[in-house]
């Protein structure tokens, strides 16, 4: 397809419609990484600065709605212009959704480290984070280079992030039943953990909808989702018999 | 002839039919090879960049090319299972029962009465004059103009607006109760209020006739038709239903032009 509009401005109003994309998508993956450092390191100051740095990703949700809004109205965009303006806005709320369940790990980053919590070792909430920021810049690439293959990788790779949820909720619950002490960090740790894995399952939701801008059509099937913390509950015994 | 008697409505069966339709001015050749079906009581849009045979192919359907010497056209279209190029057709009845209304609005010179009386009469179709007078108050009616001019129809028809004027055409074309109503870009010499009122009108329309309409507007094609065909280079690009053509066009083509990168 020809990338430039005879109307040279609306190509530009596009291009700073993916700009604002990438730009969301880039700012996320920084703070989960800061959030995931903050953590690993007790790191006051960085959680502080990762609550405050939300803000920043709201904003340009806000000059992106408006963005998308004047293309409507003004350019009347048809067929992969129309799926682009409005599948962007999709992926904005997205990006923005991820930001506040970041925003949230760090304000329980920064609980934890002045009460001196609990945490275990953070090994497995550290992958999850990784693979979430993997799966956010690869969405990413998979939307501005419009690549529906890397798309549907992306959508494959969140089941990672629910086995790790899975067995790290299990081993949270142990830690727990041990010694009741270790309950406040590690409930935190239990929503750190959610919140990560709703984050994975938001960047599926953008590599989805890539998939329609490029495609014009749903994937289709059901992705895979393998969350099973909502069904799981361990017993006394459960415990002795793993110990 | 009693006009208020609903004709049968068929959806999605094709009253026309064009298979492997050239056209050549002279040794310019116009459209080539287009094959499509027009199907009955909806609205078909024929878009495509200026020259891209778009009108000519219009203009096919009841052979408004036969006026133009050098224009020649092979193939064959059939309306209502009839080959309409066939030496045996009557134009003028063909003509009457596939109406056309143009461009540029183009009374005669005549009373609003008078010009859409003038069809049913040259075709005898009233028997009397209150029947005559029947006809032209429906056809008006149909076309959203009767209230607007009903205490002036002595007035003479170049006297209305331009939006009036088109739906006088329009009005005119009914009255002789054709099947299909051709229209080739009606609305771009109106305002956009006229406009909109002459689309609401085709939508009213099509429970009665099927419109195939020629637009420059792909908003017009997108807001009114059923069936979009995007003309290029005199070819059929591609065909099929208005809202996919403008959601998810098959034709890269298509798509290209649809969304403003080519003309």
């Amino acid at each position: 397809m020809s990338d430039t509009h005879i109307v040279s401005s609306f190509s530009n109003d596009l291009n700073q419609i993916d700009s604002l994309v990438l730009e969301m998508g880039g700012l996320v993956e920084q703070q989960l990484h800061n959030a995931t450092l903050a953590l690993q390191k007790e790191d006051r100051t960085l959680a502080k600065d990762v609550m405050k740095g939300d803000s920043r990703i709201n904003e340009l949700e806000n000059e992106l709605n408006d963005v998308a809004i004047k293309v409507l109205a003004l350019r009347q965009p048809v067929a992969v212009d129309l799926r682009t303006v409005v599948m962007s806005l999709k992926i904005a709320r997205h990006l923005e959704r991820i930001g506040d369940y970041i925003k949230n790990t760090a304000r329980r980053t920064n609980t934890i480290a002045k009460a001196g919590a609990f945490t275990g070792s953070l090994d497995t909430l550290a992958r999850m984070s990784e693979l979430v920021q993997k799966m956010t810049q690869d969405a990413l690439n998979a939307y501005s280079k419009r690549d529906a293959d890397a798309a549907q990788a992306v959508r494959e790779s969140d089941k990672h992030v629910d086995h790790m949820n899975n067995s790290l909720f299990r081993e949270l619950l142990t830690y727990m039943m041990e010694d009741p002490s270790h309950i406040g960090g590690a409930m935190h740790l239990i929503f750190i953990a959610k919140n990560i894995e709703r984050m994975g399952d938001h960047v599926a939701d953008i590599a989805k909808e890539t998939l329609y801008l490029i495609n014009g059509e749903w994937p289709e099937g059901k992705r895979e989702k393998e969350d099973i913390t909502s069904k799981m509950i361990l017993d006394v015994d459960e415990l002795n018999t793993e110990s | 002839m009693d006009m208020e008697t609903e004709k049968k409505v068929v959806a999605n069966q094709a009253i026309m039919t064009a298979r492997n339709v050239d056209v050549f001015y002279g040794k310019k050749q116009a459209i080539d090879n287009v094959s499509l079906d027009i199907l009955e009581n909806e609205i078909t849009a024929l878009i495509g960049p200026s020259g891209c045979g778009k009108s000519t192919f219009l203009r096919c359907f009841n052979r408004m090319n036969d006026t133009i010497d050098i224009c020649k056209v092979s193939g064959k279209i059939e309306f209502a299972g009839q080959d309409i190029y066939s030496p045996k057709v009557d134009v003028v009845a063909l003509r009457a029962r596939i109406g056309m209304v143009f461009q540029k609005a183009n009374p005669f010179p005549k009373s609003i009465f008078e010009n859409v009386a003038y069809g049913p009469r040259i075709h005898d179709l009233a028997e009397s004059k209150a029947e005559l007078e029947d006809i032209v108050i429906t056809s008006l009616k149909r076309a959203g103009l009767y209230d607007e001019v009903s205490d002036r129809l002595e007035d003479p028809g170049t006297s209305l607006s331009g939006g009036q004027q088109q739906r006088l055409c329009i009005a005119r074309a009914i009255a002789v109760d054709p099947e299909i109503i051709l229209m080739d870009e009606p609305c771009s010499a109106l305002d956009p209020i006229a406009t909109a009122i002459i689309e609401d009108l085709m939508e009213s329309m099509k429970r009665h006739y099927t419109i195939v309409i020629v637009t420059h507007s792909m908003a017009q094609a997108a807001r009114i038709s059923q069936k979009t065909a995007f003309f290029h280079l005199g070819k059929v690009i591609e065909y099929g239903e208005t809202e996919k053509m403008f959601t998810t066009p098959d034709n890269e083509l298509t798509q290209n032009y649809i969304s403003g990168r080519i003309g």
